[in-house]
């Protein structure tokens, strides 16, 4: 464990229940390396590539290369697989991707109903509420009230499709490319690609955001 | 195994909450726990599905309770035990009493980079020919299973169109009972809203689901 000091700290509720966790995965950790089960350089390894190196501005760059290239965004939704590892973004939990292309009639989102799959390679890990049950189990049946939640309106004629991640196929969503946006480039186009607008629980940002300061980073690709 | 990790449909349990400012991880120790099950399960001493079936196996009121790290963790414990690896004396005193096991590979820290952008993929070849093609009209068949399973209750019995061949895959529902993968075909299958829910909610017009061959029969062939 590198930094448990530091950490007992911050909880301000079930403060016994949550330390008694930490000990409990410490105590874990520490048997697991005992026996030679696990090298922790390789948990250490793990941990960076999916906090720091892995995250949805993969996935931003693969929207924004499908939105100035038709040749790539045929590709892409032909074989996601293929087109998404061309930009080098490959492996556990993306091994085989299928691109879902949103239209002004048809807004797609992605769950996983009976756990938590998710397209690491493209979006990292899932945020919470992704794995969530309110989420997981009333978007299939209820998606417009699930959108209001995000702030999410969509024009009466826009239909919504839901894909359920029930096997190894995972999903990702292309989003519109929003109005006004000629004249970016790729790079400022992926600066409005947000995580929720590849889930589908939120639109690409409008340009207006690249230069708004009060855009929410959280809501920027990191 | 019909369990309450099978939500799709259900609308009780409230409001998603979505935090936009969310930490990836809340706690030292879910970066540990996540970082730990991908190391242990990169051992080969239990495969995905197993994995799987021993989080959607824990008792009912924790599972919806305890938080999704503290099912990875409580699912690892479990596995651990089953397994042999570790007795709950060890977890408990957090040190090595009895002797270690040899376990098939130790992810190592200088090949976490690659193994994660290898991956897993799940496709194997067949000289099956698939059942079903692009167009058929389905029926999901009504198995329910005792043992791990893909198939969400929701789609049980509904009729739905082939939308897409994604190639044969490792069958979870048998990988799961450690008998060996035998691979099926894998569809993309397209369900009217209507047809699940009955009065379809507003905008939501289709669900699709991915489903291996034996749970679909032949219903109207194109």
């Amino acid at each position: 464990m590198s930094d448990d000091h530091t950490h007992d700290h911050h909880h301000d509720h079930d403060h016994s229940h949550l330390d008694d966790t930490a000990l409990r995965v410490r105590s874990l950790e520490t048997v697991l390396t005992a026996k030679g089960y696990i090298d922790p350089e390789a948990l250490n390894r793990l941990i960076d590539t999916y906090e720091n190196q892995v995250g949805p501005k993969n996935g931003a760059a693969v929207v924004a290369r499908a939105w100035v290239d038709d040749e790539y965004k045929k590709w892409l939704l032909t074989d996601a697989t293929a087109a998404i590892a061309s930009l080098d973004f490959s492996g556990r939990q993306g091994e085989h991707m299928v691109v879902v292309e949103n239209t002004p009639t048809v807004h797609n989102m992605v769950v996983c109903t009976l756990c938590s799959c998710y397209p690491w390679p493209v979006l990292g890990l899932p945020p919470t509420w992704y794995k969530s049950a309110p989420y997981r189990s009333r978007v299939v049946i209820d998606p417009a009230s699930v959108l209001t939640e995000f702030d999410v309106s969509l024009p009466a004629a826009t239909s919504i499709t839901v894909w359920d991640s029930t096997a190894e196929v995972r999903y990702l969503v292309l989003p519109m490319r929003p109005n006004n946006t000629e004249e970016l480039t790729e790079e400022q186009l992926a600066l409005l690609v947000t995580r929720d607008s590849m889930i589908g629980t939120g639109l690409a940002l409008t340009v207006d955001h690249l230069n708004n300061a009060d855009v929410a980073t959280d809501q920027l690709p990191s | 195994m019909n369990g309450v990790h099978d939500m799709g449909g259900l609308e009780c349990f409230g409001a998603i909450n979505p935090d936009p400012n969310e930490p990836l991880f809340h706690d030292e120790w879910e970066r540990r726990v996540l970082a730990l099950t991908v190391c242990m399960g990169a051992t080969g001493e239990w495969n995905l599905d197993q994995g799987r079936f021993t989080r959607e196996s824990l008792p009912p009121v924790d599972y919806l309770s305890i938080g999704y790290y503290r099912i990875w963790l409580t699912a690892l414990e479990k596995l651990l035990v089953q397994r042999a690896l570790v007795s709950r004396e060890e977890m408990q005193q957090g040190m090595c009493i009895d002797q270690s096991k040899t376990v098939k590979r130790v992810l190592q820290g200088a090949d976490v980079n690659s193994a994660m952008r290898a991956g897993a993929p799940v496709e194997r070849p067949t000289t099956q020919s698939a059942q079903f093609s692009i167009g058929d009209v389905v029926r999901v068949e009504n198995l329910n299973k005792t043992g791990h399973t893909r198939l969400p209750g929701y789609i049980k019995g509904h009729l739905g169109v082939v939308h897409r061949v994604h190639g044969c895959h490792v069958f979870a529902d048998d990988n799961a009972l450690g008998t060996g993968e035998n691979p099926q075909w894998l569809y993309n299958i397209k369900f009217e809203a209507q047809e699940l829910w009955g009065e379809s909610r507003s905008q939501a017009a289709h669900v699709h689901v991915d489903c291996w061959e034996p749970y679909i029969k032949m219903e109207r062939a194109t």
